[in-house]
C-alpha cells in the first residue's frame, strides 16, 4: 500500500460508477438510490451549462467575496527562518470558510431540481452556518443536524443558524458528533425524499456528492494556483491543507495533483494522540471500510464497528474521509499526516500573534504542520496552506483550554 | 437456492396464507436471551427469521432498532457471534428459513469470502443488506447467490417501474417491499395503497413478496397480509424486547415471553387474513 504509481492523470476521477481506485461507490439504501442517480444526471447537465456556470460565478464574485486572497505571510515566513509561506485566505470569504463555496454550488442544483427543503449535517457548525445562509438567500427552510456535543462546543455557530432561520436539531445518537448528525441527515432524507435536497458538507458520501462538492471546492485550488503564478512565477513547492472530510483540503489539492513536483500534504486531527482512541487519524490509523455511502478509509474495529474519535476541532471530528484522498493516499500522490491537539492549539496562538488572524481550529492544525516543515525548507522555496476558516466560532474553546476568563 | 426458503414459501402458499417474517437484533440485550428468542419465534407461530447484525451506524434504522444495536453491541455481539446464534439455533431447527438483516462494513471486515462460507455452514438461508443496491451486486450479491445464498433485496416507493427490473434482477429468496419512504419504526401507511403496490412488484416477478416497515399489530398483519405473500414485524418486536428489560438493562423473566405473546397475536393476524382473503 501506499507505493508510488505513476499515472498519466490523477484528476480524471471518478468513474461513472463514482470509484476513485477501489474507494468511493453508492453504498446507500434502495430509497435513496433514484435520488442519487437524479442528482447526478442534474450535476452532468449543470456543469456543462452555461447559465449555470455564469450565475456560480456571478454569486461567488459577489456573494461569497471571491477570489479569496493568496497572501504572503511575511512575519510567520521569518519567524520559521525557511521556506516562503502562503495562506490562500478563504476565512475571509463571507460566513467566514471555505464551506460556502459548495453550498451555493449545491443550491443552486436544488433549485434546478425543483427542491423546495433543505437539510445538512454539520460538525464545527460552519457548514450550517453555510447552509442555513444560502436557504436564506434564496428562501428555502433548511434543518441542520447537529451532533448534541457539537452543539455545546460549536454555541455561535448554533445561534448564527437559528437567526439565519435554520432549524437546529441536536443528535444524541452515538457521540453526538458529525458521524452521528450524519446518520441522522440520511434518516429525514430516507423519509422526505419527495422534496427535500440533502446538502453534503463534505467530499464525502455517495457518489456524485465527492465529486461534486470537489469540483465546487477547485475553485480554490484554481486561484491559487493563478495567484501564485502571479505573485511568484512559478508555481508552489508544496501546498498543505486540514482534512476532516477533506473538502477544503481536495479543493486546493485537485488542480495541483498533475503538477508532479508540487507536493502535497494532507493535515489529520491527531486528538490526544494515535496510541490511544482519542483522534481522528483515519487515513493514517484506519482501514478500508464501507460508511455514508461510500468505500474509505475509517476507524474502526476488528469487527467493522465504527469508532467515535476525538479532536479539539469539531470539524475535523469524523472517523472517516472522503474517497479522493483514500485514493490519493495509496496511490502515494498525496502524504497524510496526524497533528495532536496541543500542536494545533499552539498553531492557533501563534498565527494570531504574529499575523493578525485569527484561524479556525481546523486549519490550526494546517498550521502546525507548516511550523514543522517550513524551517526544513530553503528559503526560495513556496509553501500554499489553505486558510480554511477563521476562529470567531472557536474562540470560547479556546479561551477556556487556556483558563481564560471570557 | 436454498431449499429451506423455498419449502417454506411453497408450503404456505398451499397453505394460502401469509408467511410471517420476524425479526429481532441479535445479541439483544445478551447472547443467551437472544438465542432463546429466537427458539422462540418458530414455536409461536413465526415462519421465517430475520436476525439482525448490530451495526454502530444503521442509517436506516429508527430510534428503537439503532437502540437494541447498541445494546446487543454493548452486550459483546459481534458478526462471528451472530453466525454462532444461528449455528446454534440450527441444532434444534433445520427447517425456518434464516436470513441475515443489516449493514455492509461488518461483512467486509469479516471478508466476503469467509462470511458467505461460514453463513452457508451455520444454516443461512439469506441476505438482506440494507447499504448495498443493485449498483454494488459485484460486493456481495453475486458472490452470494453463487454459493448458493439468497440475496434479497429491498423495493421502496421510490423504486419505480424503470428501476424495479434492476432491482429484481438478482433478487432471490423473496422480495422485500418497504411499506413507506422512511425508516424503521416509522407508522403504517395505507394498506390498500401497499396492496397496489405489491401488485406492481407481482408484474415482474414469480417471487414472493414480503412487506415490512410499519406492521406493529395482528390487525396490520391480517390487512397488510391480505395482499402480500409475507408480513415482516421488526420495531414492535424490538419494542417489546426492551420494555421487558430491568432497569440496568437485563433480560427479565418476561423477556421471552412478551415475544412469545406478541408473535402469537401477530400469527393470528396472518393466519387470519387466510379467511379473510378467502371470502
Ligand atoms: C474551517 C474549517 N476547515 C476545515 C473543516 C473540515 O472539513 P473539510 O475537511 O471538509 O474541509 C471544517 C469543517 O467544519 C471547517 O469548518
Amino acid at each position: 500500500m501506499n507505493q508510488p504509481i505513476n499515472l498519466n492523470s490523477f484528476r480524471e476521477g471518478p468513474d461513472e460508477d463514482g470509484r476513485f481506485g477501489i474507494f468511493g461507490g453508492r453504498f446507500v439504501a434502495e430509497t435513496l438510490m433514484p435520488l442519487i442517480l437524479d442528482l447526478q444526471a442534474e450535476w452532468n447537465k449543470a456543469k456543462t451549462d452555461p447559465a449555470f456556470q455564469a450565475e456560480l460565478k456571478d454569486l461567488g464574485a459577489h456573494y461569497i467575496g471571491r477570489p479569496s486572497p493568496l497572501y504572503y505571510a511575511e512575519r510567520l515566513t521569518q519567524h520559521l527562518g525557511g521556506a516562503k509561506i502562503y495562506f490562500k485566505r478563504e476565512e475571509l470569504n463571507h460566513t467566514g470558510s471555505h464551506k460556502i463555496n459548495n453550498c451555493i454550488g449545491q443550491i443552486l442544483l436544488a433549485r434546478r431540481m425543483g427542491k423546495t427543503r433543505i437539510i445538512a449535517e454539520t460538525g464545527a457548525g460552519q457548514h450550517g452556518v453555510a447552509s442555513a445562509t444560502v436557504a436564506a438567500r434564496f428562501g428555502l427552510p433548511c434543518v441542520v443536524y447537529m451532533g448534541a456535543t457539537d452543539v455545546e462546543r460549536q454555541a455561535p455557530n448554533v445561534f448564527r443558524m437559528k437567526l439565519l432561520g435554520a432549524e437546529v436539531k441536536p443528535v444524541t445518537a452515538g457521540s453526538g458528533t458529525l458521524k452521528d448528525a450524519m446518520n441522522e441527515a440520511l434518516r429525514d432524507w430516507v423519509t422526505n425524499v419527495d422534496d427535500t435536497y440533502y446538502l453534503i458538507g463534505t467530499a464525502a458520501g455517495p457518489h456524485p456528492y465527492p465529486e461534486l462538492v470537489r469540483d465546487f471546492q477547485a475553485v480554490i485550488g484554481q486561484e491559487a494556483r493563478e495567484q501564485i503564478l502571479a505573485a511568484e512565477g512559478r508555481l508552489p513547492d508544496m501546498v498543505i491543507a486540514a482534512v476532516g472530510g477533506g473538502s477544503n483540503a481536495i479543493g486546493i489539492f485537485h488542480p495541483f495533483l498533475d503538477d508532479k513536483d508540487v507536493q502535497i500534504v494532507g493535515v489529520e486531527a491527531g486528538g490526544k494522540g494515535l496510541d490511544g482512541e482519542e483522534h481522528c487519524a483515519s487515513l493514517t490509523a484506519g482501514s478500508p471500510g464501507v460508511l455514508h455511502g461510500n468505500r474509505t478509509y475509517l476507524l474502526q474495529d476488528a469487527d467493522g464497528q465504527i469508532k467515535e474519535g476525538h479532536s479539539i476541532s469539531a470539524g475535523l471530528d469524523y472517523p472517516g474521509i472522503g474517497p479522493e484522498h483514500a485514493w490519493l493516499h495509496d496511490t502515494g500522490r498525496a502524504e497524510y499526516v496526524p497533528i495532536m491537539d496541543d500542536e494545533a492549539l499552539e498553531a492557533f496562538q501563534l498565527l494570531t500573534k504574529l499575523e493578525g488572524i485569527i484561524p479556525a481550529l481546523e486549519p490550526s492544525h494546517a498550521v502546525a504542520e507548516v511550523i514543522k516543515r517550513a524551517p526544513k525548507m530553503r528559503k526560495d522555496q513556496i509553501i500554499v496552506m489553505n486558510l480554511s476558516g477563521r476562529g470567531d466560532k472557536d474562540i470560547f474553546t479556546v479561551g477556556k483550554i487556556l483558563g481564560m476568563e471570557l | 437456492m436454498t431449499a429451506r426458503m423455498d419449502k417454506r414459501f411453497a408450503d404456505l402458499a398451499a397453505e394460502g396464507r401469509p408467511a410471517l417474517v420476524t425479526y429481532f437484533m441479535g445479541g439483544d440485550p445478551d447472547y443467551a436471551s437472544s438465542l432463546e428468542i429466537m427458539k422462540a419465534l418458530p414455536k409461536a407461530g413465526a415462519d421465517v427469521i430475520e436476525l439482525g447484525m448490530p451495526f454502530s451506524d444503521p442509517m436506516a434504522d429508527g430510534p428503537a432498532i439503532q437502540l437494541a444495536g447498541q445494546r446487543a453491541l454493548a452486550g459483546g455481539q459481534t458478526l462471528a457471534k451472530t453466525l454462532q446464534m444461528a449455528r446454534d439455533f440450527r441444532k434444534d431447527d433445520d427447517a425456518t428459513p434464516i436470513v441475515l438483516m443489516g449493514y455492509y462494513n461488518p461483512i467486509y471486515i469479516y471478508g466476503v469470502d469467509r462470511f458467505l462460507d461460514d453463513a452457508l455452514e451455520a444454516g443461512i438461508d439469506g441476505l438482506i443488506v440494507v447499504d448495498l443496491p443493485p449498483e454494488m451486486d459485484d460486493e456481495l450479491c453475486i458472490p452470494a447467490v453463487a454459493k448458493g445464498i439468497n440475496f434479497i433485496r429491498l423495493a421502496t416507493p421510490t423504486t419505480d417501474e424503470k428501476r424495479l427490473p434492476a432491482v429484481l434482477k438478482n433478487t432471490s429468496g423473496f422480495v422485500y417491499y418497504v411499506s413507506m419512504n422512511g425508516i424503521t419504526g416509522s407508522a403504517l401507511p395505507d394498506p390498500s395503497v401497499i396492496g397496489s403496490a405489491v401488485g406492481r412488484i407481482k408484474a415482474h416477478t414469480g417471487l414472493p413478496v414480503c412487506v415490512g416497515f410499519g406492521v406493529k399489530t395482528a390487525e396490520h398483519a391480517r390487512a397488510i397480509g391480505a395482499s402480500a405473500d409475507g408480513v415482516v414485524v421488526g420495531t414492535a418486536i424490538v419494542n417489546q424486547i426492551a420494555s421487558s428489560l430491568t432497569a440496568d438493562g437485563k433480560a427479565s423473566a418476561a423477556t421471552v415471553a412478551g415475544v412469545e405473546t406478541l408473535v402469537m397475536s401477530l400469527a393470528s393476524g396472518v393466519r387470519a387474513s387466510r379467511l379473510a382473503a378467502a371470502e
